[in-house]
């Protein structure tokens, strides 16, 4: 906990706009957010079919900048920011020395020497804590700012994201590929537009001065309205994140998990040289994660939600870390730990709702891959 | 927000439509608008007996697991089972299609213990 009170909630540059809105606003890592505007599963089908609205300025957003800066990020991050050209992004993580997941990010790099970090609001001062630990040590020259504040995030996801940006700024959308990124204006706003998202769909995020974040929401949903825009919530942000097997922090991610257990060894680049975690990590890749993180669809007609008991041949072996009845699919479906020997594609669970099994059948992560030309 | 004027009302936002010594009861639109899309059905099997503001079955959200209360005491006669396969109908008419289970048996002395529309109208505002 912060030294916060609890109760006393942030509010994001838009909160005015939302309470026009209508929107049902609920605690969200220390801030009042939507959690839907009107029904969760229109606003999921909105961004499957044509495009929604996210305001996410609850993130965070560090600026790590100096001579040293590759140097710092390499150490500080399990990924290699040095491999990243200007513009382009990769989803990293910070790991404690025991290879513990501290926060999973975007790392951006601005410019050559000027990078920033996207890491979730409810582990902002974690990971603030961890980087400026590790410069007060004095070995890297760079600095950190937290431009969290003074930083909105808009997030046009779906289908039709890149036509409704593209009648709103110069840019020109293609050259930015995905994870790629560029300084741009947005309907006159200045902006970091980012080809990123949290929702299996194509996708921007748009970084600006939080003082200019109401006039960007209003021009991107007046424009929106010819496309089908329709502003989203935290509620369909996370139906579709786990429709689009994403990891979300607090539930596949904490201190007590690895990347290799929730099938992100590959962002761990052990040959980059000494980070912070890495004998830890070397190990388990050595020795392959006790736990994995699968997908489950259910069999018989019950939804599985976070911390429900997985069962294999009727003895605990497991939990869920994130259930839902999945809008696209029409079924419900999980993530869930278990140990890796049990894992294994078509292997059969049972998930105890309300203390009876329901029949699950492991299956393929992602539950929905979006088509592509 | 419209409750009908024929129908009694918990504070757990339930409603209880009385027929003879018969009982009908649901969500009331509130309970509906407060939950969101609705998902998931768990209905009480026809026999159980309920007692007055006891569970009886249980509503999910995309988001959420509620638990349902009884208005009223008596022995389930009959089950919506339409829910099973629509629950959306809890959303769209939670007054009359979207209804859960009628019950027998009841004892209307319970109703005293429950809203009118103009009441249950205050408690939401």
């Amino acid at each position: 906990m912060s030294a916060q009170a609890v109760g006393e909630l942030r509010r994001t540059p838009l909160h005015e706009l939302h309470v026009e809105l209508g929107a049902r606003l609920v605690p969200f890592a220390g801030y009042e957010m939507p959690v839907r505007y009107a029904s969760i599963i229109e606003e999921h089908r909105t961004v499957r079919g044509a495009v929604g609205l996210f305001d996410l300025s609850h993130m965070g957003e560090l600026e790590i900048q100096g001579d040293e800066a590759v140097a710092f990020l390499r150490y500080a991050l399990v990924s290699d920011p040095g491999a990243l050209t200007i513009g382009q992004a990769q989803y990293s993580m910070a790991c404690e020395a025991d290879g513990g997941i501290i926060d999973d990010l975007i790392v951006y790099r601005r410019t050559d020497d000027t990078f920033w970090i996207v890491c979730n609001a409810s582990n902002r001062d974690a990971v603030l804590a961890q980087l400026t630990a590790l410069l007060e040590r004095g070995d890297f020259g760079a600095t950190l700012e937290d431009r969290s504040d003074r930083t909105a995030l808009l997030a046009p996801q779906g289908p039709h994201a890149a036509a409704l940006l593209a009648t709103l700024t110069d840019l020109d959308l293609d050259e930015i590929g995905n994870y790629r990124s560029a300084d741009g204006t947005v309907a006159g706003i200045e902006c970091l537009v980012a080809r990123t998202g949290y929702t299996g769909e194509d996708g921007f995020e748009l970084f600006c001065d939080a003082r200019r974040a109401p006039d960007l929401w209003r021009a991107l949903t007046t424009t929106g309205e010819a496309h089908g825009l329709r502003p989203c919530g935290l509620g369909a942000r996370d139906t579709l994140r786990l429709e689009a097997g994403m990891p979300l922090y607090g539930n596949e991610l904490d201190r007590d998990t690895n990347p290799f257990e929730v099938n992100l060894g590959r962002v761990v680049k052990l040959e980059k040289g000494e980070f912070i975690g890495r004998a830890a990590l070397q190990a388990v890749q050595q020795t392959g994660p006790r736990r994995k993180l699968i997908g489950l669809q259910m069999i018989d007609h019950a939804i599985p939600r976070a911390g429900y008991e997985v069962r294999s041949e009727g003895r605990a072996v497991g939990h869920v870390t994130s259930g839902t009845a999945s809008p696209t699919l029409g079924t419900p479906i999980a993530m869930a730990l278990v140990p890796a020997e049990l894992a294994a594609i078509g292997n059969a669970f049972e998930v105890v709702v309300r203390e009876r099994p329901y029949r699950a059948e492991q299956v393929k992560l992602p539950f929905y891959k979006r088509p592509r030309d | 927000m419209s409750h009908p004027d024929d129908l009694r009302y918990s504070k757990e936002h339930e409603w209880v439509r009385v027929d003879g010594d018969k009982a009908t009861i649901g969500i009331t639109s509130f309970a509906a608008d407060e939950l969101g899309d609705i998902v998931f059905v768990e209905l009480p099997e026809v026999g159980a007996t309920l007692s007055q503001f006891g569970t009886f079955g249980v509503v999910e959200s995309v988001k959420a697991v509620s638990d349902l209360y009884s208005p009223i005491s008596g022995e389930v006669v009959a089950v919506n089972e339409k829910l099973r396969e629509t629950p959306e109908l809890l959303n769209s008419s939670p007054f009359d299609e979207g209804w859960i289970a009628r019950v027998g048996s009841i004892d209307s002395g319970e109703l005293d213990k429950l809203m009118n529309a103009a009441a249950y109208a205050d408690e939401t505002a």
